[in-house]
């Protein structure tokens, strides 16, 4: 069966979408695709990919206009006869075909406030539970598809203002974590801008390791920065139990 | 490898998909149907809830002693019908204000806390703003405005407020739960009457009980009751069971939001058929 793709092909300002039909094989994905494109066709067409395993979160593309792992993504998800689109993520800066730029995502990485172990306080014991609570988010693999996907950063570029999911569910790993003294609340508001993300829930969508990153680190955070900062009687409790987090 | 084809790759060159217009997408698939459903689903429900609160009858059936109240009229603080807490419409209702009358219905006193709760909830803030406000239309589809301040400014940083929605949605959820106990109850007062199960009876328990696991499960109870410790194991056990329930309904927090939002309507509904006589509750037992 012989099936048509398209591809985005070019540099900023020079862009054009290539179409091109190739053979299909059983099981094949997007990223089989493209480099069968690559070897036969389009020798210098540039994609970013490692392990083809859905693990490296290199092949990031939309495919269709949806944020999708390339390499995850098979083409008998799609109907026969349509032709399939590929472009590289909207959200960070092109740099040739479907290959972006995304070192921002590890400037503002570089911001959060790293782990900061209890040193000789506290019970050092974790358990299961609260292994569990704080692992789901570890299995981010830095695919910035809900990066690409989320409004504030795709459609209004705040990216100076906001960090954007991945940086949320970082957070909320190192907030939840039982052992960790560090304190990321206020830049979590005033610098992250957690107030900005308005839980469309687009990142849990597009997450390829399933993460629940709106409902199980985002409103947690949220909800921790209420705390902090808008609930009156919050205050007046802990003042009065003389209690903390 | 084969060497690059100049011609072959003018031929094959076509138009990249447009960037611009209204809602902006290369998505290809009905991205607009789940917007469009809940546009329908969320105007629907408002509008029928704001006729029904305008109505201020037809919202209590007592009919062969039959004891059903609608739950947009619930608690009724003031009121005609023998629920009423307080009696009568009270007093510092006006009647008009700069001239113009001023409707009177129970459901005013009341409606304000369960849409408060709605209106606020995490679930239905992302729904509604991608079907009312386009913000955006729905995932990967661009917005046809470029300003955007999120939730971190007025009005919208109320939301924060949804906590306290909250602990009034509780309090509704006991009332509500004791009026579907009154409708187990035919002429007379609980244990006083005749115990008996109607068509409504069914209709009001099972209410409570979707709104019940709609509010049980809501995000900032989530938090309230154990999220916001780090160490959670080392609570009491009873609040890591609690957690552990509310985490459990906050899964399917969506479906209970729809169902409760679908079923709060047609509890209404139902009462109003039988309060005005187009229909009489049927007594299974």
């Amino acid at each position: 069966m012989k099936r048509k793709i398209r591809l985005q092909r070019g540099e900023p300002n020079n862009l054009r979408l290539d179409e091109f039909e190739i053979k299909v094989e059983t099981g094949m994905v997007v990223l089989d695709a493209i480099h069968l494109i690559q070897a036969t066709e389009a020798p210098d067409l540039a994609i970013r990919w490692n392990c083809k395993a859905g693990k490296c979160g290199s092949c990031s593309a939309e495919v269709n206009g949806e944020p999708k792992l390339t390499c995850m993504t098979r083409l008998s998800d799609y109907p026969e006869d349509q032709t399939l689109t590929v472009q590289p993520m909207k959200t960070f800066p092109l740099i040739k075909d479907l290959v972006t730029d995304v070192s921002w995502n590890y400037e503002v990485n570089r911001q959060i406030t790293p782990y900061q172990h209890t040193e000789g306080t506290g019970d050092p014991i974790m358990f299961q539970a609260e292994v569990d609570r704080v692992q789901e988010f570890r299995k981010c693999i830095e695919c910035f598809l809900c990066q690409d996907v989320c409004h504030v950063l795709r459609s209004h570029d705040m990216k100076d203002e906001f960090a954007g999911p991945r940086f949320m569910i970082r957070t909320a790993g190192l907030e939840m974590h039982p052992l960790d003294q560090g304190e990321r609340l206020e830049h979590l508001r005033d610098d992250h801008g957690i107030g900005l993300c308005n839980i469309t829930k687009c990142c849990t969508y597009a997450c390829p390791e399933h993460i629940g990153i709106t409902d199980n680190a985002i409103i947690p955070m949220k909800e921790r920065v209420v705390d902090e900062y808008y609930d009156p009687l919050k205050w007046l409790w802990n003042m009065v139990t003389g209690k903390s987090n | 490898m084969p060497p690059i084809d100049a011609d072959a790759t003018k031929e094959r060159a076509c138009t990249i998909p447009d960037d611009k217009g209204l809602l902006p997408t290369a998505r290809t698939d009905l991205w607009w149907i789940q917007p469009l459903a809940v546009f329908m689903g969320l105007g629907t429900a408002v509008v029928y809830m704001s006729w029904a609160a305008f109505q201020g009858t037809n919202y209590y059936y007592d009919v062969e002693g039959a004891s059903y109240l609608s739950p947009l009229y619930s608690p009724e603080l003031f009121g005609e019908t023998e629920h009423a807490w307080f009696g009568v419409k009270p007093t510092f209702w006006p009647e008009e204000i700069l001239g113009f009358a001023v409707p009177w219905s129970p459901a005013f006193l009341i409606l304000w806390a369960p849409a408060g709760f709605r209106v606020t909830c995490y679930y239905y803030r992302g729904s509604y703003y991608k079907a009312f406000w386009a913000d955006p239309p729905a995932c990967a589809v661009g917005e046809p405005r470029n300003s955007y301040w999120g939730e971190n400014s007025m009005p919208l940083i109320l939301q924060n407020l949804h906590r306290y929605m909250l602990y009034f949605a509780i309090i509704f959820i006991f009332i509500l739960s004791y009026d579907a106990w009154l409708s187990m109850w035919f002429n007379g007062r609980p244990f006083e009457g005749d115990f008996g199960i109607g068509v409504g009876t069914i209709v009001l328990s099972l209410n409570a009980i979707l709104l019940g696991g709609y509010t049980f499960g809501c995000h900032s109870l989530r938090h309230l009751i154990g999220g916001y410790a780090d160490r959670i194991v080392r609570k009491p056990k009873v609040q890591q069971k609690a957690f552990d329930c509310v985490s459990c309904l906050n899964k399917q927090h969506m479906k209970w939001a729809w169902f409760s939002l679908f079923w709060v309507c047609f509890t209404d509904f139902y009462v109003r058929l039988c309060a005005s006589g187009i229909i009489d509750d049927w007594r299974i037992i």
